[in-house]
């Protein structure tokens, strides 16, 4: 178990492509750090960097106190499972779990007991003689995780390890590396595009877009307080709804006719500063008629999700979708008012995306 | 969608297997039908009388110590061509799997010797190893090796094994590259991780799982080395020296057309034809079990 740290790590392809463009962040021992981004945003190849797999063009990764940039993958410390698990599929699920220790040499009686271990964690005693092909997708996941855990790495990579499987399962398997991370204490880094699974799985989440990292942070505050308009809108479901407006005042923005206090608003900022305002779908709380501070929405069309509702419509001419309890009624294309904690207004810059948050 | 389609009629699938059956026929079946009648007969040396012998082109086959020798030539000619053209080949694919600079060129140009007939590779290699006129004789004398295929029969097995083994590494190549490159990376990267070093990981994960495309090719190859090789050895050696490089098929296209024995001749290719369908069944039957898909 370690302590993951990576200084202005940067990945140049030979083609002069800037992959990743000088990432730095540290995982604690034992920590779960999820990288999330859009595919091409470097989180894989950050993670390859990690691993060994690809080679670091500038920057530092080191895995407890030892640099690694130098260091192969079989030195690091570390196990790895991969989008496609990356099974042995000429060798049995025992076999495939004990190639790692076979290659390092360790004694017979004791490669036994540690495979018999990990697959009495992941519960897949019954499928040690069976080749990758006679198992199902759930079960080779078991097997991936199992070829991780016998060797009691340092650290855990994963790379997508959810994506190929159905939903249901995913579900299920994310809750079971959450728990088996915890119980064996051991670092994880993992990577993915789902922010759901971002969002349960991590302690820390970095979010990435196209090379450099846009948040660093808990998830809770990630959602909370978005860096940035791409983080906003990348983290959440349904996506955060982006409107341009204006500055009115001090910590007050005008999104057409409509005034909308933003607290957390930075206070220096000159009226008529063109912004962009983000709302959550889930923030919008309706309102009556006339209510201080109230907005009009014109519904358009309703989505039942069974737990809630979705109302797409207009907000002062913009097309925006809000989130409403099932016994909300509301008529397919009425107008309906609406407020919003002003607690919960984003402001993003209109050219940076940056958050104009107070400093 | 009809999980079973039949045809109702039977003009329909009549027609259709009509040109693959025609072919087979006229081209192997007929022929080889021929074979098996013609090894039964006897002609006299004019060609005037045939008599029918039942076995006895067989029973005189077996007891000329040529013939064991041309099974000795071809054991030694096919082992030596099937190892060494699968192996170079091999080498060459893992060589142009990694990701090198001109790995293409080089790919493409390994591929050319297939498309060269092997009557012309057979005098290319005739000419450089002649031993007056070839570059490489001359290297190799200079090594102080007497080289002469003409009068050593050693050497001028070598060199049909050169000649033949050449022809075949781009078939092997092209193959064993395509059985690389859809071995997936991930399984490779888990075995790095694993601790796997490039040799072991070679052994342990690659070549298994190239084996389906291994027990292709040696199948293809054997059958190759059988029969394909005759122009080579024709432009090369004609057989020689005194029959050193006399293999199975060869020595049924000498006997018949040189020796005029047709019986004599139809009577081998038979034997030719039941070894390798016995082999290729040998080979489907115990091989194909241990290699893992």
């Amino acid at each position: 178990m370690a302590q993951v740290t990576l200084t202005h790590v940067k990945k140049v392809y030979a083609g002069g492509v800037e992959a990743v463009k000088g990432v730095s962040f540290d995982i604690p021992d034992g920590g779960f750090c999820v990288l999330v981004g859009p595919s091409g945003c470097g989180k894989s190849t950050l993670l390859r960097m990690v691993a060994g797999l690809e080679t670091i063009s500038a920057g530092e990764v080191s895995i407890g106190e030892r640099v690694v940039n130098a260091i192969g993958p079989a030195d690091r410390d570390i196990a790895m499972v991969f989008q496609n698990y990356a099974l042995y599929p000429h060798m049995s699920v025992y076999d495939n779990m004990a190639y790692g220790l076979r290659n390092r040499g360790t004694p017979k009686d004791e490669i036994d007991r540690r495979v018999k271990e990990a697959a009495r964690i992941l519960a897949i005693e019954g499928l040690l003689e069976r080749r990758p092909k006679q198992l199902s997708g759930g079960q080779r996941q078991r097997v991936a995780m199992g070829r991780a855990i016998v060797r009691k790495p340092q650290v855990f990579l994963f790379d997508e390890p959810l994506s190929n499987l159905d939903a249901k399962l995913r579900v299920q398997m994310r809750v079971e590396i959450k728990k088996l991370q915890r119980a064996l204490g051991v670092t994880a880094i993992y990577v993915t595009h789902d922010q759901v699974e971002a969002m349960t799985l991590s302690d820390k989440l970095v979010v990435m877009n196209g090379g450099q990292v846009e948040q660093i942070g808990l998830p809770a505050d990630v959602y909370k307080k978005p860096a940035s308009k791409f983080v906003a809108t990348f983290i959440g479901s349904p996506p955060m709804n982006i409107l341009p407006g204006t500055i009115d005042g001090p910590g007050i923005v005008a999104l057409g006719d409509a005034i909308l206090e933003a607290r957390d608003l930075r206070q220096d900022l000159p009226a008529q500063t063109a912004v962009e305002v983000g709302l959550r779908p889930e923030d919008v709380e309706i309102a009556s008629e006339g209510e201080a501070g109230s907005l009009p929405f014109d519904v358009e069309f309703i989505e039942e999700l069974g737990a809630t509702q979705l109302f797409h419509g207009q907000l002062a001419g913009l097309p925006f979708v809000m989130q409403a309890a099932t016994d909300v009624v509301a008529a397919q294309a009425g107008r309906i008012w609406i407020t919003i904690d002003p607690d919960r207004v984003h402001v993003f810059d209109s050219k940076t995306g940056a958050r104009l948050g107070r400093v | 969608m009809q999980k079973n389609a039949y045809f109702s009629g039977l003009t329909v699938p009549a027609l259709l297997l009509l040109p693959q059956l025609a072919i087979t026929l006229v081209f192997f079946y007929w022929p080889a039908s021929q074979a098996v009648w013609q090894s039964f007969l006897l002609q006299d040396a004019f060609g005037i009388s045939t008599d029918f012998v039942w076995f006895e082109n067989y029973v005189t086959l077996f007891s000329k110590p040529g013939y064991y020798k041309a099974f000795v030539n071809t054991a030694i000619f096919s082992t030596f061509v099937c190892i060494l053209s699968l192996s170079i080949a091999l080498l060459f694919a893992v060589m142009a799997d990694r990701q090198l600079r001109g790995a293409e060129v080089f790919t493409t140009l390994l591929i050319w010797p297939y498309a060269v007939a092997p009557a012309i590779a057979g005098v290319l290699w005739l000419f450089m190893f002649d031993p007056s006129l070839g570059m490489l004789a001359r290297g190799l004398q200079s090594l102080g090796i007497a080289w002469n295929p003409r009068l050593d029969g050693n050497h001028a097995m070598a060199l049909v094994i050169l000649a033949a083994t050449w022809k075949q590494i781009s078939y092997n190549f092209l193959f064993f590259l395509a059985g690389l490159q859809s071995i997936p990376k991930s399984v490779i990267e888990a075995a790095v991780i694993d601790g796997a070093r490039p040799m072991r990981r070679f052994w342990t994960i690659v070549f298994p799982l190239l084996s389906p495309t291994t027990f292709f090719l040696l199948v293809v190859n054997i059958v190759y080395v059988f029969f394909d090789t005759f122009g080579i050895i024709d432009t090369v050696t004609g057989g020689g020296p005194s029959g050193a490089t006399e293999t199975l098929v060869y020595k049924v296209y000498s006997d018949g057309k040189g020796g005029s024995d047709l019986g004599g001749s139809a009577a081998q290719s038979v034997i030719l034809l039941i070894m390798v369908i016995a082999m290729t069944a040998v080979q489907f039957k115990f091989i194909e079990r241990k290699v893992s898909y």
